[in-house]
């Protein structure tokens, strides 16, 4: 939904970023407001994942140019846990196993936190056990999963329900979700889209970053990006995503090309 | 990244002080003269003397093990002191103990006098060599059980210490065992009569003060028809830039349907963050299930020394015995460790258990060594093994080298290993959901250890946990 006047989340201007010195990023500029849902789509090592890694502050990435406004603040002086309790979330495109440690207090412990950081009272463990069982039953998850470590053994359509499910613990004021339609069979991808629609609300946003626009046809964006070598090359509404799925990328990029040559 | 593993595993030692106690030392240096001092200065029956010095003499005929894992200096033996007590006294009560030496206890943290009683443990506390004082005793005494000191049994109930001293660690088993029988100073003495299940936890903590001083502790603990005891056993020790030997020997015996639960926390100094000084910790452990349906389980958290060497093991000899360890062993910056178990399986239907779990940080390397071995008149003897490693940052290493030795073919045995990594991507997900690097560290570590800590009782668990974190807490910078 899309309204001029909304708070500004987030403020990308000419974000640059390298990993293993090679520079991904070069130049990306993107606001967000509240109520939006925006859609980066793009071909592989466009540099999509790179910046939703770098807005989160992954450690093997690092900024060479630019800044990042979250809420007005600058948000690459706070470490990533704090980025995390000021209300930025990232669903991972590969959520990560943890052997040893339990599901249900794993995520106790995260909702606690930031609850916590909100001035929240926090739930004790059998509070939080039915707080946590209504949440799963609208991701269509057993509650077996609670008893399982953290993404250990889970099937790649069970990580991504698992992400979702930490997303709407958190309540997070921007959400990125890194390739969340991967690995979901149909049935999957409606629940999980169902779940992400829930959670919106006019106060908070979402960035997909996906390669298909089947995902979009169940989270509608208000606008979709093109990034192509580390730059959004054009920016559209849901049309543009349509349009993508039929023609491909290389008319945007012919399209980029001769722009760009027109300038010069 | 690297920079937040480095700070978490750096962190000073914490019980790195020196108690100022006049204590009476032997000089430096190991001989039969030597070791006739020792047995006069607690004076010993001959026979002990005789049992001491004929471990002296196959001791000298040993060479030093060097099939382990661990690289160390030639360790001078006439360069170490073999006797140190605080000045003699007569101990009434708690009273009377020395009260800069209960201040050491307070800074440590162990539980004694009053805060003793009502976590209803009773320690026996020893000190560089002697036994200053024990708790309890005539509540236990009342129960017809006996822990004391190893060298008050020896005055006191010297029948059965003959009985089963050197019975299940010989004298001339291995060469730290020889030169324990040889010199041991002190230890603790228990032994529970049939049928007589111990009301408390017994507990001792071990502390190492002198410098240079070696500590040789026996610890002898007995459980007759049907009786079961839990005992728990702490270790820590002074800073010193030396290295200082601790060289232990711990013999259990298991008659018929009783039960021995040993559980060690081990925070012996590990050295500093360039592996100078340290505690080598070369200790012998083994328990005899003797009787039918025995059973005997050891349960060990090891985080210090700069070298442990260390195997408790089981020798189910009876029907239907069980042997059981649990293991969790963490080494960091330097320190070195080649530990686990042997458990050998002599009776019939006769059960072990093997879990060891051992995390690496630093330059460290940590071992896992154990031996499983069936003998031919073990029928439907069964082992379940399992073995996993942790590796935190990449500088460091892990080994698993199992031995397993099946002479009967009606025996199941499995082994399990997995090395795992605590890795950037798993610390970034923590704090991606808000959770900072060490207490993401710390929950890690405490679920990948969870199968061991479950084993220790509860006071235990919870001092195990926070050790854990404290050996691999910083700042995060």
């Amino acid at each position: 939904m899309i309204n001029s006047n909304a708070k500004v989340l987030l403020e990308v201007r000419n974000l640059s970023a390298t990993v293993a010195g090679v520079e991904i990023l070069k130049g990306i500029n993107l606001t967000v407001r509240a109520g939006e849902v925006h859609a980066i789509m793009g071909p592989n090592g466009s540099g999509k994942s790179t910046l939703a890694k770098v807005l989160v502050g992954h450690p093997a990435y690092g900024v060479s140019d630019g800044e990042v406004l979250f809420e007005g603040k600058n948000l690459f002086a706070l470490a990533p846990e704090e980025r995390s309790r000021a209300g930025l979330f990232l669903g991972f495109q590969y959520p990560v196993e943890i052997a040893g440690v339990s599901n249900s207090a794993f995520l106790r412990l995260i909702y606690n936190t930031v609850q916590g950081a909100r001035g929240k009272d926090e739930l004790d463990p059998l509070e939080f056990d039915d707080f946590v069982r209504e949440k799963m039953k609208l991701l269509d998850m057993d509650p077996s999963f609670l008893d399982r470590s953290v993404n250990d053994g889970f099937s790649g359509g069970e990580k991504k329900r698992n992400e979702i499910l930490q997303m709407a613990l958190l309540e997070p004021k921007l959400a990125i979700l890194d390739e969340t339609d991967s690995g979901l069979d149909i049935d999957a991808l409606r629940t999980v889209a169902n779940s992400v629609n829930q959670l919106m609300t006019p106060h908070n946003a979402v960035v997909l970053v996906t390669h298909y626009q089947r995902l979009l046809n169940y989270i509608v964006p208000d606008y979709v990006h093109v990034m192509e070598g580390g730059k959004i090359i054009k920016t559209g509404g849901k049309a543009l995503a349509e349009e993508l799925e039929s023609r491909g990328y290389d008319w945007v990029m012919d399209e980029y090309k001769a722009g760009a040559g027109a300038v010069a | 990244m690297s920079t937040v593993l480095e700070n978490l595993v750096n962190r000073p030692y914490k019980h790195g002080f020196v108690t100022d106690i006049e204590s009476e030392t032997a000089p430096k240096g190991l001989s039969e003269d030597t070791i006739r001092l020792i047995s006069r200065k607690k004076n010993e029956p001959e026979w002990l003397l005789e049992f001491r010095l004929s471990a002296y003499r196959h001791w000298l005929t040993m060479p030093e093990p060097a099939w382990p894992n661990v690289k160390y200096p030639k360790i001078d033996f006439q360069d170490i002191i073999y006797y140190s007590a605080p000045r003699p006294k007569k101990l009434g009560s708690m009273d009377e103990v020395d009260p800069e030496l209960l201040r050491t206890f307070e800074k440590l943290g162990v539980p004694m006098n009053e805060r003793a009683k009502l976590a209803g443990v009773a320690v026996d506390v020893i000190f560089d060599s002697v036994s200053v004082a024990t708790t309890y005793k005539q509540k236990l005494a009342e129960a017809g059980i006996i822990f004391c000191s190893i060298s008050e049994a020896v005055r006191e109930h010297p029948e059965l210490v003959r009985k089963y001293l050197g019975t299940v660690v010989p004298p001339g088993d291995n060469f730290y065992a020889a030169l324990n029988t040889a010199v041991f100073t002190d230890g603790s003495f228990c032994f529970i009569p049939r049928g007589v299940k111990c009301p408390m936890e017994l507990s001792t903590y071990f502390r190492i003060n002198t410098e240079s001083s070696g500590q040789f502790e026996r610890t002898l603990i007995i459980a007759e028809d049907g009786a079961s005891v839990s005992y728990l056993e702490g270790c820590t020790a002074p800073k010193f830039d030396t290295n200082q030997l601790h060289a232990a020997v711990v013999e259990l015996i298991a008659l018929d349907n009783a039960n021995i639960k040993y559980s060690t926390v081990q925070n012996w100094y590990a050295g500093d963050e360039k592996g100078v000084g340290g505690i080598y910790n070369f200790v012998t452990k083994r328990g005899l299930c003797k009787g039918v349906n025995a059973k005997i389980s050891w349960t060990q958290v090891e985080t210090g020394s700069a070298i442990t060497w260390k195997y408790p093991s089981c020798v189910l000899l009876g029907d239907n015995s069980i042997g059981e360890f649990y293991s969790v062993a963490l080494t960091n910056h330097h320190q070195q460790a080649d530990t686990g178990t042997k458990m050998v399986h002599i009776g019939k239907n006769t059960k072990s258990t093997i879990i060891s779990k051992g995390i690496s940080a630093g330059h460290s390397n940590n071992s896992y060594r154990g031996l499983v071995r069936i003998t031919a008149k073990a029928e439907g003897a069964r082992n379940y093994s399992q073995c996993d490693s942790m590796l935190i940052g990449s500088q460091c290493g892990a080994n698993t080298f199992p031995y397993i030795q099946v002479h009967n073919h009606t025996a199941k045995v499995e082994h399990e290993a997995t090395t795992s990594k605590i890795g950037e991507d798993q610390l970034f997900y923590f704090q991606s959901r808000g959770i900072g690097a060490e207490e993401a560290v710390s929950m890690i570590i405490n679920g990948f250890c969870k199968e061991v800590f479950k084993q220790l009782p509860m006071e235990f668990a919870v001092e195990a946990t926070k050790l854990l974190g404290l050996k691999l807490e910083g700042s995060v910078g």
